[in-house]
Order: structure tokens, then sequence, then C-alpha cells
């Protein structure tokens, strides 16, 4: 079989998957409810107890976690192509906390404001961070290496963390609404919220995966971009506008759920290969499926307990992270 | 010289900081013939060559390519018509030999870059000059030296740029592949008109292969010229502060050049 062609299996099989646990997702929480009963809610609501189940929790949940899961993940892709560095994500580089620290500011400053507006904190917020990590990143000698960007990225957030949680300690009647919501969470997203947001995410995605092409150049490194003719100044700011549409997006809707930028962009380049022009429609399918296909996970092991899909992600997550920078820095120094 | 040369330098300095490494240089590099470029290691030849890629700016003076300022011409275009091999350039890891010559077709795709034919063909054609079929679907990292070398060539070549500048193409390769490279470099100049300005160590195999050298020193052109024209002892003194005596190679006539041990330049 040729590449072109098992690359494009690889994404079918994602897809399928995708909607298998999209599905599944949809019938599992504190009342299991079949199939039958979701299509119904779809083809024929008739106001009863299940339909408005399926109809306000579970299907913007499931909204959320598809939207979210390829929002970081693909903006995990763009970020290690762009600055070469396989440990880059919106995590780890702070962009998600200072979305979150925008969104905490906007909350506990303008009370019950529009998802609209939040979601524009969020995109300033992580500017901001993006910003500041690569100007301290890149300070003193041998400029931007992957380890300097993500240790400046770890002191941000770990800085931003203490100043949100500040925040919420001093402001109670906001600290209950946000304390889920800052583990990343995609339990009680309103359908409203979502329909604010998920314009700025689509935009994104659809930004991603049709400069692709631009981003596999990128990510040849800027010596080889610069001589193929790549005008690195152009993409690397459009890169860095569609990661702060993902990830600042992805925030205001979800919450920063860690870890998912990192390790699908990986696992997409263990299965597609180094071609950022498959890897990024491969995150975006993966991303969504494991968080979506986590989120039913916990619902249907602990049907009783709201767990925040964020902390899975990190159970998953830390481990890949160690691996991956310990393996790296025995090759060479990062 | 040719009256139109394909690539020229005008007063061209560079500077880093306070240090002027070209300084008002001069040059020109005659159209569809094989250029060297030798000088001492600091004598200004990668900047030089940065420069005339349109990867280098100038603090002063310019380049012309085709005679219009370089510096009015888009990255993009310049890199339709001039291609650069770097000493030691690198990929990602894990990324195949016909991935990497893929990239060459970047300055000729459109935005959002759809595959044509041209692109296939121009990739193919590569591929065959550069003797890389059989590996094209190998991961760069488990190729030897050499054959990555000739990997970069290729997505160079994939460019099908009517200018190749290539920086130092044998240096850390043995013997059999500094040859490989300096004969397909040849080809592409008797066969195709291509424009060749190669900086090359080794003074004796860039007599054997070009037809211009262009010696330079301290950032600027001592001389310029035919090899059999312009090497001799006293220039490679001046140049390279190394007494040699310069003879007519046996085999083509070309200088051939003898550095003497101590003993012998005690003796003359």
């Amino acid at each position: 079989m040729s590449t072109l062609a098992s690359r494009r299996l690889v994404l079918l099989g994602l897809a399928v998957a995708l909607c298998v646990s999209a599905a599944w997702s949809l019938t599992v929480g504190t009342i299991a409810l079949p199939l039958q009963t979701i299509v119904a809610a779809i083809i024929d609501f008739d106001g009863s107890r299940e339909h408005l189940i399926a109809a306000t929790v579970r299907f913007p949940r499931l909204l959320a976690g598809l939207i979210a899961g390829s929002a970081f993940a693909v903006a995990g892709a763009i970020m290690q192509a762009v600055t070469n560095n396989p440990l880059a994500s919106p995590g780890i580089l702070g962009i998600n906390a200072g979305a979150a620290l925008a969104i905490v500011v906007a909350l506990s400053v303008v009370d019950g404001g529009a998802a609209g507006v939040y979601v524009w904190c969020a995109f300033a917020g992580a500017a901001a961070a993006a910003i500041v990590v690569y100007a301290v990143g890149s300070a003193g000698r041998g400029g931007a290496t992957p380890l300097k960007l993500a240790l400046a990225g770890a002191i941000l957030s770990a800085f931003v963390g203490s100043l949100t949680t500040a925040i919420l300690i001093f402001d109670t009647a906001s600290l209950d609404v946000v304390r889920v919501w800052s583990i990343g969470s995609v339990e009680g997203r309103s359908l409203a919220t979502i329909m604010a947001i998920a314009p700025y995410g689509l935009v994104g995605l659809a930004g991603a995966l049709l400069l692709r092409g631009q981003i596999a150049t990128l990510s040849l490194g800027p010596e080889i971009a610069a001589q193929l003719g790549q005008n690195l100044a152009v993409w690397r700011l459009a890169a860095a506008a569609i990661v702060v549409l993902l990830a600042g997006g992805a925030v205001a809707l979800t919450g920063p759920i860690g870890f998912v930028g990192l390790f699908v962009p990986h696992a997409a380049r263990l299965i597609v290969g180094t071609d950022y022009r498959w890897i990024i429609p491969a995150s975006a399918l993966g991303g969504a499926f494991v968080v979506v296909f986590c989120d039913a996970l916990l619902r249907a092991v602990l049907p009783d307990r709201d767990v925040p899909v964020g902390i899975a992600m990190a159970l998953i997550g830390a481990p890949f992270f160690i691996h991956l920078a310990r393996s790296r820095t025995a090759r060479r120094p990062l | 010289m040719p009256s139109d040369p394909a690539l020229s330098a005008r007063g061209a300095s560079i500077g880093y900081r306070d240090r002027a490494v070209i300084d008002g240089l001069d040059l020109n590099v005659p159209r569809g013939a094989f250029t060297a470029l030798i000088g001492p290691n600091g004598s200004g030849k990668s900047t030089l060559l940065r420069a005339l890629a349109r990867l280098q700016s100038l603090s002063s003076g310019q380049i012309l390519l085709d005679g219009r300022a370089l510096a009015t011409i888009g990255p993009r275009e310049a890199a339709r018509r001039v291609g650069i091999l770097f000493q030691g350039a690198s990929a990602p890891e894990g990324m195949t030999v016909s991935e990497l010559v893929q990239e060459g077709r970047y300055p000729h795709r459109s935005l959002f870059g759809r595959w044509n034919r041209a692109d296939e063909a121009a990739c193919a054609r590569a591929l065959r000059l550069t003797k890389l079929e059989a590996l094209a679907d190998r991961p760069l990292d488990t190729l030897s030296g050499g054959q990555r070398q000739r990997a970069f060539v290729a997505m160079v070549l994939a460019q099908e740029t009517g200018i190749l500048l290539l920086d130092e193409p044998t240096t850390y390769l043995d013997l059999p592949h500094q040859l490989d490279i300096l004969e397909l470099a040849g080809a592409l100049v008797r066969e195709e008109g291509t424009t060749v300005v190669a900086a090359i160590h080794d003074i004796n195999q860039a007599a054997r292969y070009a037809a211009h050298l262009i010696v330079l020193k301290d950032g600027a052109v001592v001389t310029a010229g035919p090899p059999d024209a312009i090497v001799t002892p006293a220039l490679i003194e001046e140049v390279f502060a190394v007494k040699a005596m310069v003879v007519p190679s046996p085999v083509d006539g070309r200088p051939l050049i003898l550095p003497l041990t101590r003993a012998e330049r005690e003796d003359s």
C-alpha cells in the first residue's frame, strides 16, 4: 500500500473512532440514554426529560469536547512545527495559563458578562503569554532552545496560575463557577456559550488546515524555509495568530485542558510521519477523539461523580512529557 | 568575462555589529559556467554566498541578479532563480528523502499549493541526477553522510533554479563522494547551462573543475579569472600565507599546487 493510501486510511480510521465515541458519549452519564432516545431527540423532539437531557446536557458537552480537543491538539502541533520544539504545547508554553488568568480577571471585574466578551479576553491573555514566553525563552545565549522555552513557559504558568488562584480565593462568588473550569472540564457548558465561542475555534481550525503546507515548510527550520523563499515573518505571525485563536478559544470554552496539545501531535507523528500536512488533520481528529472518549469513559466508570476530563488528560500526559523530555535530552542537549 | 553576468556585486558591504565581514566587494559571476570561490577560513565565502542567495542583507552596495537589484526581488521569486546548498544542513528527524526533495518545490507552488505534474517531474529529475531513486523512501537519519548531502543537493535541484550556490559542498565527505558532487555540478553546467558558484577548500579541485576562480581574502576579492591565468605561487602566498610550487597538471594542463615542506622552503 502506498504511503498516501495508508495515511488516508489512518485519517478515516480516526474519523470512525471519533464518530463511535461521540455516539457513545451521548448515551453515558448519570442516566443512561439508549441511542434510539438520542436519535429521537434529534429528529422528533418531544420535550420529555430524556430528550431535554440529550439536548441541553449531552449535546453541548459533546460539542465542547470536540472543539476543545481539536483546538488544543492542533495548536500544539503548530507550536511544535514552528518552534522546531518537541516539548511545545499551549499548556507547557503558558498560553493556556495566560488565557485562563485573563478570563478569571474578566469574570471578577464584570460579573456575568457574555461568553463572546470572555473569549476576547482569552485571546488577549494567550497572545500576551506567548509574547512573554518567547521574549524570556529567547533571551541570552543560544536563542530560543526547546528547553529554555519550556522553562520560561513553566515559570510563567506557575506565576500566572498563582495569580489566578489568588483572585479566586478573594472572590468567592466566582470561585465555585471557575474551580472546576480551571482544571479543564467539558461539563455544564450551555449551548449559547458554545455557539458564542465555537466560530473562533472553527476559524482557527480551518486556517490551520488551509495553511498546513506553509506550516510544514516552517517545520523544516528557519534556515531551509528561508532558502526555499518562505517569508518567515509573515507565516510565523499567521501561525501564532491561529494558535491564539485555537488555544484562547478552547480555554474560554472548557478551561485549560493540559497535555492534549502535547501528546496528540506526537502520537499523530508516530502514525502518519513527519509531514505536517498530515499531522495537522490527524491531530484535529485525534484530539477530539481523545477528549470525547476520555470524558465518556470517566462518566461510564464513575457515573456519580463528575470528574473533569482535564484530570484524565494530566494522568495520561504527565508521564508522557517526562518520557519525552528524558529521551530527547539523552540524545542531544535541548 | 561575458558581458552579462548572472550575478554581480557592486560595492557590497556586510557587517555584523561593528565588524565588516565583506567590505566594498565587487564581483561578476559568469553565466552558465562553473565558478569556484576560494580563500582562507574567515575570508567571507559563506557570508558572500548567503548574500548572493538573498539570505543576508547588505549594509551598503547591492547585488544584481540578471542586472536587477536582488533586494527588490521577493523571496519566493529569488528562490525560483537562485538555489543554495548550506554546509551541514539538517532536517527534522524521521523525514524521508522524497519528502525533503518535494519541499524544494515550495517557491513554485501557489499559496495553498496543489501538487502538479511539473512538481512530480522536477522531483523525479532531482532524484535521478543525484542517484537517490532507490533511497527515496528512506528516512534521512538512516543515510550515510554522503547520501544525506546528496539528498539536500536533490532538494535544491528540485527548485529548478538557473543558478546554484554551493557552500563547501565537499567538506566532511570522503574522496569519491567529493568527486560525485563536483561531477554533478560540472554536468549541470555542461548539459543544462546552469550557473554554479561553489566555495571549495581544495585549490586543486577548484582549479580542476571550475572555469572561473574568485579569490577572496578578508572580505574582498583579491583577483578573479580562469585558473591557469591567475593561480601563481605569489597568489598562494599572498592569500593563504603558504609557499607552494605551481605546475601544470599532466592531465589537463590546469595549475596544480604543491605546497612546500619546511625543508624545501629553507632550501629555496
